[in-house]
C-alpha cells in the first residue's frame, strides 16, 4: 500500500516558480528606474 | 491569526517605493499563476519563463504608473500571462530553424515517413518545380523569401542582412508571394499532392 501512495504523490507536484526566478524579479524591480522628461517616460536599468 | 493585506494596498505601497510589497504579491499569487500557465503549456521550464515575463510586464506597468485600479490585480496578471502563452504557441508553431545551402528544400525537413512511392515522386517533383518558380522571382524578392521561409529568419534579421528597412522586407515578401501565384496562374501549373 505504501508504495502505491508514493506513486500517486509524485504525480501531484505543486507547480510554483523557483526561488531564483522570484529573486531575479525582485532584483529587476530594484534596478529598474523610470525617469520622466518632457512628458516622456524613460526606463533605465541600474545593474 | 495573520491579517492579509489587500492586493490594492500592496500595489500602492509598491508604487510608493516599498519593494517588499512586490515580494508579497509574487509569493501570494505564485502558485495560482504558475499552475495556470503550466495547465496550458505542460512544461516546467516554459512555465518558469512565462511566469518571469509576466511579472516583468507587471513591474514595468506599475513603475510607469500605468496600472488601472478599476480591475482586480490577479485577473489582470492572468490576462498578461494568457497573452504571453498565446505568443509562445505562435512562436513555436513557426518552422524549425535550419541553416541550409542554396540547394536545400524545406520539404526534406518536414518529410512524412508514411508517404508511399507515388506520393514521394509527386512531392519531389513539386519541390523541384517550386525551386524553379522561386528562381523566376526578381533577386531582391527571392532573397527575402529564401531567408524567411528556408532560413527561418525574422524580418528584423532580414532587414539587417539586406540593408533595407523592415517595411521594405515585408513588402518584398508580399510581392514575392503575389508574383509566385501569378507565375503559377499564368502557366497553368498545378501544385498538388
Amino acid at each position: 500500500m505504501e508504495k502505491i501512495y508514493d506513486k500517486n504523490q509524485t504525480k501531484c507536484k505543486i507547480v510554483k516558480a523557483k526561488p531564483e526566478t522570484i529573486q531575479f524579479l525582485l532584483n529587476y524591480s530594484k534596478s529598474l528606474k523610470i525617469t520622466e522628461a518632457s512628458g516622456i517616460k524613460f526606463e533605465s536599468n541600474m545593474n | 491569526m495573520e491579517i492579509q493585506i489587500a492586493d490594492s494596498i500592496l500595489i500602492q505601497d509598491y508604487i510608493n517605493g516599498d519593494e517588499r510589497a512586490l515580494e508579497t504579491l509574487i509569493n501570494r499569487h505564485n502558485q495560482r499563476l504558475s499552475s495556470f500557465i503550466y495547465s496550458k503549456v505542460s512544461d516546467r521550464e516554459i512555465t518558469e519563463d512565462i511566469f518571469q515575463d509576466t511579472f516583468i510586464k507587471v513591474i514595468r506597468t506599475l513603475k510607469r504608473g500605468r496600472y488601472n485600479e478599476e480591475g482586480k490585480f490577479l485577473p489582470w496578471v492572468m490576462r498578461i500571462a494568457h497573452n504571453l502563452i498565446i505568443d509562445h504557441f505562435r512562436k513555436s508553431s513557426r518552422m524549425p530553424m535550419f541553416e541550409g545551402s542554396s540547394s536545400f528544400n524545406i520539404f526534406s525537413v518536414i518529410s512524412d515517413e508514411k508517404l508511399n512511392i507515388e506520393k514521394q515522386l509527386i512531392k519531389t517533383q513539386i519541390d523541384e518545380e517550386l525551386i524553379l518558380l522561386i528562381d523566376e522571382l526578381p533577386v531582391d524578392q527571392k532573397d527575402v523569401l529564401v531567408m524567411r521561409i528556408y532560413k527561418d529568419m525574422s524580418f528584423k534579421e532580414i532587414s539587417e542582412n539586406t540593408g533595407v528597412s523592415i517595411n521594405t522586407a515585408l513588402g518584398r515578401m508580399r510581392y514575392a508571394l503575389i508574383n509566385l501565384r501569378k507565375i503559377i496562374e499564368e502557366n497553368n501549373i498545378v501544385l498538388t499532392n
